[in-house]
């Protein structure tokens, strides 16, 4: 399938084939995000970099792919800055900003954002997070920094664990895993486990996903672990909190019984699910997962903008 | 058993196997109100139905001297999948025929979802794609968040 003009809002959209053919092309893009190579291929192109909400890694990730390839930035990153804030419409401004760039990237609070501001655009639209609904890029630079640390996603025991109900992070990720036939396993307290939809969807794709609430009893045989941040907010009782992000804080004594080569992610920031110790173990990918952000965007943009030769 | 009569209508519709207990959400959906009632309205709230996958109970609604338009058929056919609408004419059955389901529907029912943005003021319908018929469930196009209260959210 060519990419071309298309947009990316839900990670639903795409089958293993196409995601595949994404992975591939971000890998080739590796040295050029590294800056080993040079390239201008999409010269003269513009991005509309919208972001309604804050975000460091996404949003300067991908500026970063873009001026690799050679793509303008324009942005607006800060909502009281635009004419939202005066009560326009999100559609008025797309419509608007779509006149000005060739490609729009587009983070906002409020669910289906992304797929509305496809609907106004001529343009294609990125989905950078809407909310606590999709975050497709997320979804393949982790399913990048996945393949390229195992080799494969097909037949892994993925362990996800935290916040497994409001981060959206794991919720564009179990669909994308399930297309790839990874086993899947959900750590967190009963409030915070993944929500009836997104489960049902899943085993509607022939998942079968495990529950539980004993992450030292599923480390053993995990491959992949995926650690999301606990929100303080989510608990009315701080103590509960206390006890709760307690047991799920990875350290180097959680990890002794781990597969020496057991890959540890985290989508970030972390405040102190993971402690630092672990950075220095080969466990720890979750700073190569970051970078990989920008092969993946950009891989993203030289696809739907139709760049040739790379 | 007690047989329960309610007398023929002579112009008007009949809405006959509505899932038991959505009577009162089939009113709301008739945009019935004490301001607008011009003619009887007969409300038949649980009574034996030998239909088949019903559980062995239904909802009747008879209301005189109107017939219904598409779109309020259409919403009923959100709450009750296997409804028929019996259109009489004096006295007569005229039409009959069974509600529809389509496999995706616009601008009948809001999202659940109040973070949802076709709830937030943007110029468009709230769009859905019919996950299941019976019982009705909805997947919001933009949001993605599944609905099956559905009488909740009619618009």
């Amino acid at each position: 399938m060519s990419f071309y003009d298309k947009d990316i809002v839900s990670i639903r959209d795409f089958d293993r084939k196409q995601i595949e053919e994404i992975l591939r092309v971000s890998e080739r893009m590796v040295p050029y995000a590294l800056g080993k190579k040079r390239t201008k291929v999409l010269e003269g192109r513009i991005l509309g970099n919208l972001f309604f909400e804050p975000s460091t890694r996404t949003r300067l990730s991908f500026e970063s792919a873009a001026h690799r390839l050679g793509v303008d930035v324009i942005d607006v990153s800060e909502m009281s800055a635009t004419s939202i804030s005066k009560g326009e419409t999100l559609a008025d401004t797309i419509r608007m900003v779509d006149a000005y760039c060739d490609l729009i990237v587009l983070r906002h609070p409020h669910e289906g954002a992304a797929r509305l501001a496809a609907k106004f655009s001529e343009n294609p639209v990125i989905n950078a997070g809407d909310g606590a609904g999709s975050h497709p890029t997320q979804t393949l630079l982790d399913l990048f920094t996945i393949k390229r640390a195992k080799g494969k996603i097909e037949g892994l025991n993925i362990v996800l664990v935290g916040d497994l109900k409001y981060g959206r992070t794991v919720h564009s990720l179990i669909d994308a895993l399930t297309e790839f036939g990874a086993n899947l396993t959900f750590v967190a307290p009963e409030t915070l486990q993944m929500p009836e939809d997104n489960v049902k969807h899943v085993k509607g794709k022939g998942a079968k996903p495990q529950f539980t609430d004993k992450l030292e009893h599923v480390i053993p045989h995990a491959d992949v672990l995926y650690v999301t941040r606990i929100q303080k907010e989510r608990f009315p009782d701080p103590s509960e909190y206390n006890k709760v992000a307690g047991m799920y804080r990875i350290n180097n004594e959680m990890l002794r019984e781990a597969k020496k080569d057991l890959v540890v992610l985290h989508p970030l920031p972390r405040v102190d699910e993971i402690a630092p110790e672990v950075d220095d173990t080969l466990h720890a990918k979750y700073f190569e997962q970051a970078f990989n952000g920008i092969p993946v965007r950009m891989a993203l943009l030289y696809l739907i903008l139709g760049g040739e030769g790379l | 058993m007690i047989e329960i009569k309610v007398a023929p209508i002579r112009n008007g519709t009949v809405i006959d196997h509505i899932t038991a207990g959505q009577a009162l959400n089939v009113l709301k959906i008739l945009g019935v109100n004490e301001y607008n009632i011009d003619s009887t309205i007969s409300v038949l709230i649980r009574v034996p139905s030998k239909k088949e996958g019903t559980g062995g109970w239904k909802d009747v609604v008879k209301v005189e001297d109107r017939e219904l338009d598409t779109k309020t058929v259409d919403k009923i056919a959100l709450i009750a999948p296997n409804a028929t609408i019996v259109i009489i004419r004096d006295y007569s059955v005229a039409e009959k025929k069974k509600v529809l389901l389509s496999s995706s529907i616009s601008g009948l029912v809001r999202c659940s979802n109040p973070h949802c943005i076709t709830n937030k003021n943007e110029p468009v319908a709230p769009e859905f794609e019919v996950i299941s018929k019976d019982p009705p469930t909805l997947r919001c196009k933009y949001c993605d968040r599944t609905m099956s209260k559905i009488s909740d959210n009619l618009i």
